[in-house]
């Protein structure tokens, strides 16, 4: 049942067979492909290119979303946390799942009924401020930019893994087709056609997920206990893996840092552009209460699935050979595949994990230039007259533009630890996002110069923050080993905010400042645009309707 | 008037302060509409309700949500303490959070469908034909 290479324990050694990895990951790449141009003939349309013509049903989107979400952070990420630190990954991933019930119940239904493309349409039917939008495309375009630099950085690393490709320009290569794909998706494709890439994508990865588990579960003879037992007797930690501490229970400084990030995971999935857009395919706000219900669903059991892989690649492969692999932690499910399935399994999940990458960036870059092409360009620089099809030609001249920066930014990212990035993101999505959104939504004496402030101060406080912490300078790896700062020169250091994550500053900061920004505005609110917000909030009176109605 | 009434939640007082005290606007095409729907009994109905059931589950979740964050992090020997074999009160802690999380979104699905749609047809239909849609 090993793979061929298991005698070895070379910190170079290839895993699988990449003939057989490339194959597997071509056939996604030529079904998707086929299904984004057999949808583009009908794509001309503003609502088919922003929206998918609104005609995608709860459960397609909620699988759809379930794609753009789990990245291949998460799914290789996730399990490798827990493969090394046990408990502590558990910890970590809660707050992802939790987060999504705030999407369910205060932004799911009143933002479909209220928007029609982008999260600044709500905050302008609520606030009709061009300031406001830019504002909020602005944003938008941040947290975008820094999840797509994470997403293509982590690229480069993940094919050393899996397909053996060692040489920096082979990486850099990988790298490109990847942005290439995706400025394929999304330029022919549109919202259409990144929708099916990502049903097909969520629905491999759950396969393979689903499918490992099981097959780990019948090493164990069907009984977490005894897998846990397993777990725990081969870590060099031993049962403390099975509880938490060995990751966050450091110090003062790293629990307030876990706390930190689980206030951004929290609340910032509610505020996260790419997953927000995804509730606009549906014809209206029932199907998107279904879509987030089926999301919760499919996001739940995959993390469920995750802990389990993690505690059985901590008992099959051990966490030695994780982290002298290449990759590291992220090598925790792609060895546990080959130890349980041989090279065919390996392959699959190496495919699922190009396939998880692929996807989430197509959603990002669609999310990306729907914000400009809709916001700043119609919205702002045309004052909200330009022509629809000009407004799509501009999104996909977008497209282009992101697909073709996010490859600069992955390629000249590689090697440096970007990690902070998706959690930077989520604290941008929660700071500069939520507290407008909620605060539109429901709170009657909201006013532009509130949401100017929020947006901003939510903005620059959560990038000012993480300039000035340990992810940007002068922190120390434990053991002596190299810093894990972007800068690693330990003399530098300008490092005088202690956390990782700025979340737990941020977030109050930005809610507090929509709340200043509004009382000490001498404008009055309007009110009745509130009167109007409210009743199409909650029943989708005036709400953009989609194919089925 | 709607501002009162019982069972209010958060949402409620944080509207306390504002809407009736701003300068009325000059009615822009059916903003006046709206704001005689949001001063309706049936209106009225829906966000009390929708207010009464979404504020407590909110704030419950996200209590809920970092009492297992802080035990966990400033409690761990409460975490280590065995229900059953290596199965200790952290693990079972953790599931629970996705067991909550599953049970909350069914029960907000269900809910929504009886105690909201209903209302807000009727709203809507009322609306969007005196609009002669």
């Amino acid at each position: 049942m090993t793979g061929p290479t298991a005698t070895s324990t070379l910190a170079t050694e290839v895993i699988g067979t990449p003939a057989l990895n490339f194959t597997i990951f071509a056939s996604f790449v030529v079904v998707t492909l086929v299904i984004a141009l057999s949808v583009a003939r009908k794509n001309n349309s503003a609502t088919d290119y922003y929206a998918g013509g609104r005609t995608f049903t709860g459960l397609q989107n909620g699988v759809a979303t379930s794609g753009d979400y789990l990245s291949a952070a998460t799914f290789l990420g996730t399990p490798g946390i827990i493969a090394i630190y046990g408990y502590d990954g558990i910890l970590y991933s809660v707050g992802f799942i939790v987060g999504w019930l705030l999407v369910l119940l205060l932004v799911s239904e009143p933002f479909r009924n209220t928007g029609r493309y982008t999260m600044a349409d709500v905050l302008d039917l609520r606030l009709k401020a061009p300031s406001v939008r830019a504002a909020a495309a602005l944003s938008t375009l941040m947290v975008c930019l820094f999840y797509l630099l994470a997403q293509m950085a982590g690229a480069g690393v993940l094919v050393s893994l899996l397909l053996g490709v060692n040489s920096s320009v082979g990486q850099d290569a990988v790298v490109a087709v990847v942005g290439i794909l995706m400025i394929f998706y999304v330029l022919v494709g549109g919202m259409k056609g990144t929708t099916w890439v990502q049903i097909v994508k969520a629905t491999i990865l759950a396969a393979g997920t689903v499918v490992t588990t099981i097959w780990l579960l019948s090493r164990a003879g069907f009984s977490l206990p005894a897998l846990l037992h397993h777990a725990a007797a081969s870590s060099r930690s031993g049962t403390a893996v099975l509880s938490p501490g060995l990751e966050y229970g450091v110090n003062t400084v790293s629990k307030l840092d876990l706390i930190s990030l689980a206030l951004a995971l929290v609340l910032g999935t509610a505020g996260l552009p790419h997953v927000l857009m995804r509730l606009y395919t549906v014809p209206n706000a029932r199907e998107a209460r279904r879509s987030v219900t089926w999301t919760i669903w499919f996001v739940g059991l995959f993390y469920l699935c995750t802990f389990v892989l993690g505690f059985g690649a901590m008992w099959l492969v051990g966490d030695k050979r994780i982290l002298s692999a290449p990759g590291g932690s992220n090598s925790a499910v792609p060895l546990l595949a080959d130890k349980l399935g041989g090279t065919l399994l390996f392959g699959v999940m190496a495919a699922v994990a190009f396939a998880t990458i692929l996807a989430v960036v197509a959603g990002l870059t669609i999310t990306a230039s729907a914000s400009f092409a809709h916001d700043v360009y119609a919205g702002v620089l045309r004052h909200g007259e330009a022509e629809p099809a000009d407004e799509v030609r501009v999104a996909r001249i977008t497209g282009v533009v992101v697909g073709i920066v996010a490859v600069i930014g992955g390629i000249s990212a590689k090697g440096i630890n970007v990690a902070f990035l998706v959690g930077l993101a989520f604290a941008i999505a929660a700071a500069a996002n939520l507290p407008s959104i909620l605060y539109s939504l429901f709170w009657p004496r909201f006013t532009a110069r509130g949401a100017l402030w929020s947006i901003y101060g939510g903005l620059v406080s959560s990038v000012v923050l993480i300039i000035f912490s340990p992810v940007f300078s002068g922190q120390r790896k434990p053991l002596g080993g190299t810093s894990s700062s972007l800068i690693t020169d330990p003399h530098i250091n300008f490092a005088f905010f202690p956390l990782n994550n700025p979340g737990i500053v941020a977030i109050p900061l930005a809610f507090f400042l929509g709340w200043l920004g509004t009382v000490t505005d001498r404008q009055p609110a309007d009110s009745a645009r509130f009167a109007r917000m409210q009743v199409r909030a909650l029943t989708g009176v005036g709400a953009e309707r989609g194919g089925r109605s | 008037m709607w501002e009162g009434g019982p069972g209010m939640t958060i949402f409620q007082t944080l509207r306390v302060s504002a809407s009736s005290t701003a300068a009325p606007q000059a009615g822009r095409g059916n903003a006046s509409g709206y704001e005689a729907v949001r001063a309706s009994r049936d209106f009225w109905t829906i966000r009390r309700r929708f207010g009464s059931f979404v504020g407590p589950v909110c704030t419950l979740f996200i209590v809920w949500y970092f009492l297992f964050v802080i035990i966990a992090v400033f409690a761990p020997g409460f975490m280590r303490v065995s229900v059953f074999g290596d199965v200790n009160v952290g693990l079972c802690f953790g599931v629970l959070q996705f067991a909550s999380t599953f049970a909350i979104a069914a029960s907000y699905r269900r809910w929504a469908r009886h105690r909201l749609d209903p209302l807000a047809d009727r709203l809507r239909h009322r609306l969007e034909g005196g609009r002669g849609q």
